[in-house]
């Protein structure tokens, strides 16, 4: 292939994306601890929910919290803060002198993270799944495909957003990050139908995309139960995503060149040590 | 004609956030540079006469306060994506690229930023660890290099890349006598392998780096170019002069030294821990030399060395500016 913008940018998001996957699995103490302390939580849950006799499936809403909270969290701490760290070791500049789209750099390390950490949610899932003994009825793995990738790139989207934010923000934002786990474990309905917080408040909460794509996942891995504590139907909720996606992409373009113009005027942002 | 790089009154102010943080600074005051294709060219300085904002703004990571700059024909400001298609940069104590990866994984991810492909990239990266002495490495995760190794794993970075023209910034900053070396062989055969075609902008506060490597040196101070010529020439400025370099006992007052009859301009340097005082003078006349020496004995000092010395940059560089590089 000739070296035309295209390529060029492919080969970048690829290569972002590989040093993502490869660094974040040659440390096995964080897979450890990636998949084993979502389990703590999902299983304090779980066993409330046993010892309450609530519906068996609540048991599967819990572990699929606990198993997306993994992107959640990545979301927040890894890819947000990411464009930070990079200053501080001097990749930033690097990268911004490299004639790609910025926006490559952000989507390998979106992809990146994506991979990692789908296999720290399958893991969870499947942990969780063995030690609880929850029984799954699958009735349209097409759909549960494409929600789960519309709502990853949403998250993600969302994250690549927060990237510039951050750098902009600097070290207050990790605050902002602090702020941000907890509350939204709660909105967002990561141990329970988000359908309990009311309307409005679930209708809030849905800017954040993981709100809307475990609710449809849900729906989709219990269809039987889907009506009851479905939020909307998860037809209309992957059109939300679908428009999530555009939204967040669009606004991290926004905010990758409003951040690189700043670096450029002030010369705070961008480079090292000031 | 067409130049490698071209500056033209360029000045940069950088601004405080607030009042607290104090006053503007001028980094670049007026720079008017012309690099020529195929040029191994020195920028040399002490710490804070700009060099780096200069470089910085070279490669697209400043803009101007006001005046222009172009890379190989490309304004800085509206034409950066051609200029970052023909560039790259390596900066002394870099830590960059990720602690994790291999050598190896490292140094092919830069590469795929610039859309090389990845079996061109791995003969390059292979062929450049051998003449860099790091083929044993390769395979090492980066955290576990040394100094050293690191740097020259960031110089393959950079060069890696086939850029037209690069930009090292101190890029032997720290390091031992013997990586130095490897790394300044390495530039020089680089540029000299693709005679007019390949650029080399390098800054440095070492003199005899600037010396050895550079066809053409500048001198900045505050932010401003004092001289730009070759090094033979820049030398010639002080062989008119005489050129005396005399350690002493630590001086409490260099005051007079100035305004001596014969001296043309001096720089000392303290060194405490050796309680030595370093002097360098640009004499105008070697008749100087004995109130030179009544001057330090009045003050009670004694002195142990005294050289007449051949030219040097540095010499240069204490006859424009009157300080040394220390």
């Amino acid at each position: 292939m000739t070296d035309t913008w295209l390529v060029r940018n492919m080969r970048a998001i690829k290569a972002r994306a590989y040093s993502r996957v490869v660094g974040a699995n040659r440390e096995p103490s964080w897979v450890l601890f990636d998949v084993s302390l979502p389990l703590l939580s999902v299983a304090a849950y779980a066993y409330i929910y046993k010892y309450m006799d609530a519906p068996e499936e609540f048991v599967g809403f819990v572990i699929l919290g606990g198993a997306m909270t993994a992107f959640w969290l990545n979301v927040l701490w890894s890819m947000a803060s990411q464009l930070y760290w990079e200053k501080e070791t001097g990749n930033l500049s690097l990268f911004l002198i490299a004639p790609i789209s910025r926006m490559s750099i952000l989507a390998g390390m979106a992809v990146g993270g994506m991979f990692a950490t789908t296999v720290r949610a399958v893991s969870t899932m499947v942990i969780g799944i063995l030690v609880f003994g929850v029984a799954f009825s699958l009735s349209d793995p097409l759909m549960l495909a494409l929600v789960f990738i519309v709502t990853l790139i949403a998250l993600y989207g969302m994250g690549m957003m927060f990237a510039s934010l951050y750098l902009i923000f600097g070290r207050e934002a990790y605050h902002v990050s602090s702020l941000m786990t907890e509350p939204i474990y709660l909105v967002s309905g990561f141990y329970f139908p988000v359908k309990q917080l009311g309307f409005w408040t679930a209708m809030g909460a849905s800017v954040i995309p993981i709100t809307l794509g475990l609710d449809a996942l849900r729906q989709l891995f219990f269809p039987s139960s889907g009506g009851l504590y479905g939020f909307a139907s998860v037809t209309n909720e992957l059109l939300i995503l679908v428009a999530l996606c555009v939204v967040f992409l669009i606004l991290s373009k926004f905010s990758l060149d409003y951040m690189e113009r700043l670096g450029k005027t002030s010369g705070r942002l961008t480079l090292r040590w000031q | 004609m067409d130049y490698a790089v071209e500056t033209r009154q360029l000045t940069r102010v950088f601004n405080p956030k607030s009042k607290k943080e104090g006053k503007s600074v001028k980094a670049l005051d007026s720079v008017d540079l012309k690099i020529e294709r195929g040029e191994l060219f020195g920028l040399l300085g002490p710490n804070g006469a700009g060099k780096t904002t200069l470089l910085k703004i070279l490669s697209t990571l400043l803009l101007p306060t006001t005046g222009k700059a172009f890379v190989s024909g490309f304004d800085v400001e509206k034409e950066f994506v051609e200029i970052r298609k023909r560039i790259n940069m390596v900066s002394g104590g870099e830590i960059s690229g990720y602690g994790l990866l291999t050598v190896r994984e490292n140094l092919w991810m830069f590469s795929q930023f610039y859309g090389i492909k990845s079996s061109v990239a791995h003969e390059r990266i292979d062929k450049m660890l051998d003449q860099f002495g790091l083929v044993d490495k390769k395979n090492e995760k980066v955290r576990a290099l040394s100094t050293g190794q690191r740097q020259k794993m960031n110089v393959i970075r950079g060069f890696v890349t086939n850029p037209e023209i690069i930009f090292l910034d101190e890029p032997t900053l720290g390091l031992d006598v013997n990586a130095s070396r490897i790394i300044r062989d390495f530039i020089v055969d680089w540029v000299r392998e693709d005679k007019g075609k390949r650029t080399v902008l390098l800054t440095t506060h070492y003199m005899a780096e600037a010396d050895q490597l550079c066809d053409k040196i500048a001198i900045i101070d505050d932010g401003r170019i004092l001289a730009c010529d070759s090094p033979e020439n820049l030398k010639k400025l002080v062989k008119m002069n005489s050129t005396l370099k005399l350690d002493v006992n630590l001086l409490n007052d260099i005051s007079g030294f100035g305004s001596l009859q014969g001296v043309e301009n001096f720089a000392a340097h303290d060194d405490p821990e050796r309680n030595v005082t370093t002097l360098r003078f640009i004499l105008k006349d070697e008749s100087a030399v004995s109130e030179i020496m009544s001057l330090i004995l009045s003050q009670g000092s004694k002195i142990m060395t005294v050289q007449k010395t051949e030219p040097t940059l540095e010499d240069v560089f204490v006859k424009m500016v009157g300080k040394g590089f220390d």
